[in-house]
């Protein structure tokens, strides 16, 4: 999406470090803070979304919940997620999640992306696709651990949210933010963000939620996206958001040990091949191996 | 050499399972260059001889079922003489004097021997994993129906299998280099007696006519 080719921290599929001049962002980079205890659903951030990106989902048809469109797609990158939990009081919580890209400081796209430069990780910690060098393979999707990136149909590219890459660039907070009429998001540097956090869930606790807490899991290195939830020991009860996200082993193998070890095989192979020959040479059929099949089709 | 001292060649393999072979061969290579271009980048220079890396994804699997079916008409073709013989076994324990070119040691091999047979099943069996989990990988048409840790899965062991399929290969064609007379039979078809006699003697013996070997 953006062109900061100083900014780049990681690049999907290089094995040599990306423009590091600038060194380290101050501030542990910059961070979404969603406070899902402020939302009040009404979707403006997906509007805000789709206008500052030029994206027009299809109008779908109603599927019997809030959700709306149902998933996230590529015209849809963020969707609020609305979810009705009876708490062990009796009563009824409407947890309402915006879903969307959470921006791993350790994303597992990127880490699967075979493409060179097709997804980048700025040094504020914002992981962008640039879906021109994109191939359209998926592996991104194999890779996330939040189910996040969409192929579209129409043109086999990856798309998901770009926290608003092109805005931050220019020092705007991204669209979601902007628009949002209850402060619900909130936009800063990461540390800022996780003060920010912090009152909030002091807040919170004051209120009666004892178990109020901040979503920035470890397991992916801490997300540039991160929420506020009431009952962050049950990150599941808000559609399903994983309580311990992180690379699956299998794509950490697939991408990680499996490369290197497996080229080098390889390489041994042909090489074992090639000095077994300038050792032991080839086998050869002479005149005397002619003559005794002879003598063996003639008896 | 006079005319008449010239061996007569022996037929090894026919027009039809030669171009069969080749066109696994091709399609091999194509396989093996674009999946190496999307495993590792210091391949992906790679994807310059499909026409990029998008259309490195898009022929790959197509490619790819290309290939399984031209390898399943082979394997029919050539299941019969891989089957294991007792012979085999004994042939496996002395392969140390095949490496050092001792084939002299070596029981007879019938038209195939043990380590070949053992070439053909594993190269079943890897072709079998490498259609399987390439289906579950193939995003445009198949993936949505698999869960993601099968996709997961799926892609681990399509690399896993692609590498020993690779390896594999690389035995085969040393192979050929190796054992000189051997190349041609997959080209012109035929093989010389004398390495009829000195690499496959039993299956020289049955096509002579003696000791009947329907196991090759």
């Amino acid at each position: 999406m953006s062109l900061q080719s100083l900014d780049i921290k990681r690049r999907s599929a290089t094995t040599t470090p990306p423009p590091s001049v600038r060194g380290e962002v101050i501030g542990g980079g910059v961070a979404k803070l969603i406070d899902t205890t402020k939302c009040i659903g009404c979707k403006a951030c997906q509007v805000a979304c789709m206008e500052w990106n030029d994206l027009r989902d299809e109008i779908g048809s109603n599927v019997g919940v809030y959700d709306n469109p149902a998933d996230l797609t590529d015209q849809s990158w963020t969707v609020m997620r609305f979810s009705e939990y009876e708490n062990p009081a009796g009563d009824l919580e409407w947890l309402i999640r915006k879903d969307g890209c959470m921006h791993c400081e350790d994303p597992g796209c990127l880490k699967a992306c075979p493409s060179p430069g097709a997804i980048v990780q700025y040094n504020n910690g914002i992981v962008d696709f640039h879906e021109e060098h994109c191939i359209g393979c998926g592996y991104c999707i194999t890779g996330c651990p939040f189910d996040v990136p969409r192929i579209s149909k129409k043109d086999s590219k990856a798309y998901k949210c770009t926290l608003c890459s092109d805005r931050v660039a220019v020092g705007q907070e991204p669209a979601c933010v902007k628009t949002c009429p209850t402060g619900a998001i909130v936009f800063g540097t990461k540390e800022d963000m996780k003060k920010h956090a912090d009152d909030r869930i002091v807040d919170l606790k004051s209120r009666g939620f004892d178990n109020a807490g901040l979503y920035d899991p470890a397991g992916v290195g801490g997300t540039h996206v991160m929420y506020v939830l009431h009952h962050a020991d049950k990150p599941g009860l808000y559609n399903d958001l994983p309580k311990e996200p992180r690379i699956s082993p299998m794509v950490g193998l697939w991408k990680g040990i499996t490369k290197p070890l497996g080229t080098a095989a390889m390489a041994l192979a042909v090489l074992t091949g090639f000095f077994h020959y300038i050792r032991s040479g080839p086998i050869e059929t002479d005149e005397e191996d002619e003559r005794k099949a002879r003598e063996m089709i003639d008896e | 050499m006079n005319k008449e001292r010239e061996p007569r060649l022996i037929q090894r393999y026919t027009t039809s399972q030669r171009i069969n072979h080749w066109i696994i061969a091709i399609t091999f290579v194509m396989l093996a260059l674009s999946g190496l271009a999307l495993f590792h980048p210091a391949f992906y220079w790679l994807t310059n001889l499909f026409g990029g890396g998008v259309w490195t994804r898009i022929l790959h699997p197509f490619v790819g079922v290309l290939m399984f079916v031209c390898f399943a008409i082979f394997i029919v073709r050539l299941f019969r003489h891989n089957l294991f013989a007792r012979r085999d076994a004994e042939w496996l324990k002395h392969i140390g004097d095949m490496l050092e070119n001792r084939e002299e040691n070596l029981p007879e091999a019938g038209r195939y021997n043990a380590g070949q047979k053992l070439l053909f099943f594993a190269l079943i069996f890897l072709m079998l994993g490498l259609l399987l989990t390439g289906l579950v990988m193939w995003r445009s048409y198949f993936s949505g129906f698999f869960p993601i840790w099968g996709i997961r899965l799926a892609s681990l062991l399509h690399a896993l299998f692609a590498f020993l399929m690779i390896c594999a290969i690389i035995v085969h064609i040393y192979a050929g280099i190796w054992v000189k007379g051997s190349v041609r039979a997959m080209t012109r078809g035929t093989v010389t007696p004398g390495w009829a006699w000195k690499h496959h003697r039993a299956w020289l013996r049955q096509l002579r006519g003696g000791t009947p070997d329907k196991r090759g």
